[in-house]
């Protein structure tokens, strides 16, 4: 019901929107919660254990009862807190863990098996017998207890994440968090006040008090005005700070278009910020607490604070008569702002015996409130006065009061621990819990208006001086100073029915004493074994009773029974907010080369090779297997040209008098012997032996070196040289950068291969112009290309490299030439089988574990030099005949298939672990020698060539004999690539 | 958390890529020694301060050394790792 005259809602714009199936219309300014109040609608949730009727408690982010679920399909979001929801045209929310509605829930009948569900009833009803747990009970509780549910589709709505930067952050805008903004911003500070509503002023837009002689909203607005029109200044409504990180850096979700009916395309759903802050102010103010008596959770029970806001911001009765019951004098501020409003109270009961009756109310001072009648919805409450006498007074709303817990959340993000404060009877915050921040106003336990402005200006000037900047003169206005009397009070003692502390997760006073009798007395215990605080939210309003019930049970004092701790985030992030622009393609980029578009058109099937693609096969008419493509690229290549695009291979650019003198020391051989003009290569290890990657360097000319690296290992060399460079060779003249995407180059191998390129070449080549491992400038259409005489396929080869904006024309031009040559592309297949066939490794075999002396490449550690792993590969255990060593497998017969991953066993032995003998790295299928190969690792490999051994793969269950051989299996002189 | 690297400033850690304790770069002279095995083998595990590698990979590449704080996580200073005094070094010009 709305209430004449008050508000700050938009009473000239109504705002329909659907809940539950029903349309009902609202103002612009309200909540889903404050739009439904005004409307009647008492039930809002039912509860996460016993499915009992719920209503809204409060109105900001720590609401633990009105959870609904909002939107259809994909982009459906469960578990949206009513308080916060902004009601808008095209919002469609629903109650949840409920069927078939809020109002009328089968699962109700939960609420009957109550004594079968207390605190830990998980462990001992349904552990035997133990299958069950996972077929039978587990599903069965799942789908009986919870809270909202997802789509289980996949959303691909837009959300962002963002950075920001400034001298301070301001969290919160209450009267602290706006005079600290306001003298920060005043002094022409960078500074971000981020405020979680969607209006700023935080309790001055809730109390009646004034404020320099005007209401706590206007002069809200004044001064948010002012902020406004500083371009130093930065305003953030509906943004949560949800963490405190290392660094100053705090985490923050915006929310950024939940809001609109029809939000623009390009707006996100949500950001996520991440704020680095110089200083920081919390000035989140505080969360008032409930009290737990008996059947406190009824529809229309609500803290006092919350009916304040709901009357005086939102202009909303939340009953048309109502009770007040409380330990503290916010309770008698509630009286008077329900008196204020015209709304009836029926009574105001006090814990505190000294009570003064306020005008017109009847008191029921030092009394017990036994009972709370009305299961849809709040009809009476029972009290019990000091004399024992029985009272039953007619509500439809309880406005409670158990005191204010400071919001110090993000204070203990960084493991620091509160304080206990006797005098209010709670957790305040220390100073320097999280470096740069600092607390003001009810977040640190100063309840006063005028107090909070106080501390927020004060905080505000200590970190400008700490910034160094000077202090602006800000006048504190006039408001209210009254002091906080409180009586700690955490529950009616001996309640006859259950009594509620935490609503979320259906955990009462009972649980928490239970959990004390079964020795659960540490509160971190209590918290897992009653699950109180893992809610939503997170016991934001009930931890602290909590742990009051659990001292008191275990006869110790709140402070010696300590408070768990709080962790980030404050309020729950969506995770597509915090994987923004991770969804998708954006969770592995795609790197693509020159020649994707061209292998693509020609039907290749694409693969991945870390971020990059590459091209499978290029499948041709009449062809049905990828083997059938690749054995004829295989033989193209041996008897005619192919073209393969192998710019993924790394390129580094090395420059500097030095640069050939920090090759021999990052490679195992020298090259600082290399000529201009030529191209050798080299073999690069880890500091601890291991071998690191190998590939081939040119030298383009003096002090100029192109290096090559393999495509996988191509971000770790990079690493490793600018390592190299700068940590043992300061002061040396040597240049490194990486030209990987600069430059397209593309294999030109088989014996047609120079035929191809002199078809293309401005000033056509011979042996003696690009011998075997040489390069130079070569011009084709017209620009400077390179040319290395290089070759991975054991054919004549050739690559050529252009920049990269030529290479799609290049490619083409090159497949169109090789194909009238009888040849064409070929793709990663065949070229897996080129380099098996010829024994030449990848990073199958150099894939960590292996040495120099394991690939048989000892030979190339130079003798005359140090390098970088020289020394660790000379310990003992890393040569020798114990070594798996690199050979070649040929089956027996050949046409018996072998596959990678199988391991080696001598012939008669058993194929179990200790017998084992090595292991298959890479496999093929040969179309030049007509047989199945294998490259594999085998203990004494080399001495044990024109051997038998057995291979065995227990995982696809081969058993084949295979011949040792020397891991060359074609073409061992290498004739062919220097011909 | 942020680190200031020499050359480009305050930066998010996402840029750097981390790569264990400093003393990594004390490379030993000569063959295989004990020495080599503390360098590749041994690292201690300090409650307070120490110095590790960090590299400027989304950056400018350079390799940082960062004295921080193990317990609290506050840096104390950052500095380029070309540029520092180590103790020994290797890799004789
Ligand atoms: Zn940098």
């Amino acid at each position: 019901m709305r209430i004449e005259g008050k508000g700050l809602v938009d009473r000239s714009t109504p705002v329909g929107f659907r809940f539950d199936g029903r349309d009902y219309t609202g103002f612009q300014g309200d909540t889903l919660a404050s739009a439904l109040l005004a409307s009647g609608v008492r039930v809002m949730g039912r509860s996460f254990k016993y499915h009992r009727p719920r209503g809204v408690m409060t109105a900001g982010s720590e609401e633990p009862n009105a959870l609904v679920t909002v939107g259809r399909g994909a982009g459906q979001v469960p578990n949206v807190r009513a308080t916060v929801q902004e009601i808008h045209s095209g919002l469609d929310a629903r109650g949840q863990n409920a069927w078939p509605s809020v109002r009328f829930d089968v699962m109700e009948v939960n609420d009957l098996f109550a004594p079968f569900l207390s605190a830990g009833f998980y462990y001992k009803t349904f552990m035997w017998p133990r299958k069950f747990w996972e077929s039978l009970y587990e599903p069965a509780i799942r789908r009986a207890a919870g809270l909202g549910a997802l789509s289980r589709q996949h959303n691909d709505e837009h959300y962002e994440k963002a950075y920001a930067f400034c001298d301070l952050l301001v969290i919160g805008s209450g009267p602290a968090g706006l005079m600290a903004a306001l003298t920060a911003g005043r002094a022409g500070a960078d500074v971000i006040l981020a405020e979680e509503d969607a209006r700023m002023g935080g309790r001055l837009l809730a109390e009646s008090h004034e404020v320099a002689g005007q209401s706590g909203a206007d002069w809200a607005a004044g001064v948010v005005a002012e902020l406004a029109s500083m371009p130093n200044v930065r305003l953030m409504t509906r943004t949560t700070v949800t963490g405190a990180y290392d660094g100053g850096t705090f985490g923050a979700l915006e929310r950024v278009g939940l809001h609109l009916a029809r939000p623009p395309m390009d707006l996100p759903r949500e950001c996520f910020w991440r704020i680095v802050a110089k200083r920081a102010i919390l000035a989140a103010g505080a969360h008032e607490r409930p009290i737990a008596f008996a059947n406190n959770d009824r529809p229309g029970v609500m803290m006092a604070g919350a009916v304040r806001a709901y009357v005086n911001r939102w202009g909303v009765a939340p009953g048309q008569t109502v009770a007040v019951f409380g330990n503290n004098d916010d309770a008698h501020r509630t009286v008077s702002d329900l008196g204020a409003a015209g709304i009836k109270v029926s009574a105001l009961i006090d814990v505190r015996e000294d009570a003064v009756a306020p005008k017109g109310v009847t008191l029921h001072a030092g009394a017990r409130l036994v009972d709370a009648v009305g299961r849809n919805g709040l009809r009476e409450v029972i009290v019990a006065d000091r004399d024992g006498k029985i009272a039953r007074i007619p509500c439809d709303c309880l406005a409670m009061s158990g005191g204010w817990n400071p919001v110090l959340h993000l204070t203990c993000h960084m493991n620091g621990r509160p304080v206990w404060r006797e005098d209010i009877a709670t957790f305040v915050p220390k100073p320097g819990m999280v470096p740069g921040l600092t607390v003001a106003g009810a977040a640190n336990g100063t309840y006063s208006t005028y107090g909070c402005m106080k501390e927020g200006a004060e905080a505000a000037s200590v970190a400008l001086s700490e910034l160094g900047r000077a202090q602006p003169k800000v006048d504190l206005p006039e408001a209210e100073d009254g002091a906080i009397r409180l009586r700690a009070y955490w529950e009616v003692p001996e309640p006859k029915h259950r009594a509620w502390l935490d609503f979320a997760n259906d955990v009462t006073t009972k649980d928490v004493r239970l959990a004390a009798q079964e020795n659960f007395r540490s509160v971190e215990h209590m918290k897992r074994y009653t699950t109180q605080g893992m809610a939503p939210d997170q016991g934001k309003s009930s931890n602290v009773a909590a742990l009051a019930v659990l001292a008191d049970a275990t006869g110790r004092g709140i402070p010696e029974t300590g408070i768990t701790t709080f962790r980030p985030p404050y309020v729950p992030i969506s995770v597509a907010a915090l994987g923004a622009g991770g969804q998708g393609k954006g969770l592995a980029p795609e790197r693509l080369t020159t020649s994707h578009q061209a292998s693509v058109a020609r039907g290749a099937p694409m693969i991945e090779a870390g971020l990059w693609y590459r091209p499978s096969y290029f499948p041709r008419p009449g062809e049905k297997t990828w083997r059938e493509s690749c054995d004829r690229e295989v033989r193209m290549v041996r008897e005619r040209v192919g073209v393969c695009d192998v710019s993924t291979l790394g390129k580094i650019d090395i420059q500097g008098a030095d640069a050939g003198r920090f090759l021999d020391f990052v490679y195992t051989n020298t090259f600082s012997t290399l000529k201009p003009g030529r191209v050798r290569y080299g073999l690069m290890l880890r500091e601890d032996g291991i071998v690191m990657d190998d590939g081939t360097t040119a030298c383009l000319g003096e002090g100029h070196y192109l290096m090559t690296t393999t495509t996988a290992a191509a971000g770790q060399v990079m690493r490793h040289l600018d390592f190299v460079a700068q940590a043992h060779c300061p002061g040396w003249d040597v240049h490194t950068i990486s030209v990987t995407e600069q430059w397209a180059q593309f294999a030109i191998a088989g014996p047609l291969g120079r035929e191809l390129l002199n078809t293309l070449l401005e000033s056509p080549i011979d042996d003696a112009a690009i011998p075997f491992l040489g390069c130079g400038k070569v011009r084709v259409m017209g620009i400077e290309a390179r040319l290395f005489r290089i070759s991975f396929s054991g054919e004549l080869g050739f690559e050529i490299a252009v920049p990269a904006r030529y290479g799609a024309a290049l490619y083409r031009d090159l497949v169109a030439r090789a194909e009238s040559l009888g040849g064409g592309a070929y793709g990663m297949e065949a070229l897996n089988v080129l380099r098996i066939e010829k024994g030449f490794i990848t990073h199958a075999e150099i894939h960590g574990r292996v040495t120099a002396f394991d690939i048989g490449l000892q030979g190339m550690v130079s003798a005359k030099k140090d390098c970088i792993g020289k020394a660790a590969s000379e310990r003992p255990g890393l040569t020798g005949q114990e070594r798996e060593q690199l050979v070649g497998l040929k089956p027996v017969p050949a046409s018996k298939p072998i596959g990678a991953g199988a391991h080696l066993f001598d012939e008669g032995a058993e194929p179990v672990r200790v017998n084992d003998q090595g292991y298959v790295t890479s496999v093929c299928w040969s179309p030049t020698l007509n047989t199945h190969l294998g490259l594999a690792f085998l203990k004494n490999g080399r001495a044990r060539h024109a051997t038998r051994v057995r291979l065995v793969d227990h995982l696809r269950g081969a058993d084949v004999v295979c011949e040792v051989v020397h891991p060359v299996f074609f073409d061992a002189e290498g004739g062919r690539a220097r011909g | 958390m942020r680190l200031n690297c020499p050359l480009c400033g305050d930066r998010d850690l996402r840029e750097f890529t981390y790569y264990g304790a400093s003393v990594y770069a004390d490379r030993p002279e000569g063959g295989w020694s004990e020495a080599w095995d503390d360098l590749l083998h041994l690292r201690d595990n300090p409650a307070g301060e120490t110095n590790d590698l960090w590299y400027h990979e989304l950056g400018c590449s350079a390799w940082i050394e960062v004295s921080r704080n193990t317990v609290t996580h506050a840096i104390s200073d950052t500095r380029l790792l070309a540029e520092r005094k180590p103790a020994a070094k290797g890799a004789k010009a």
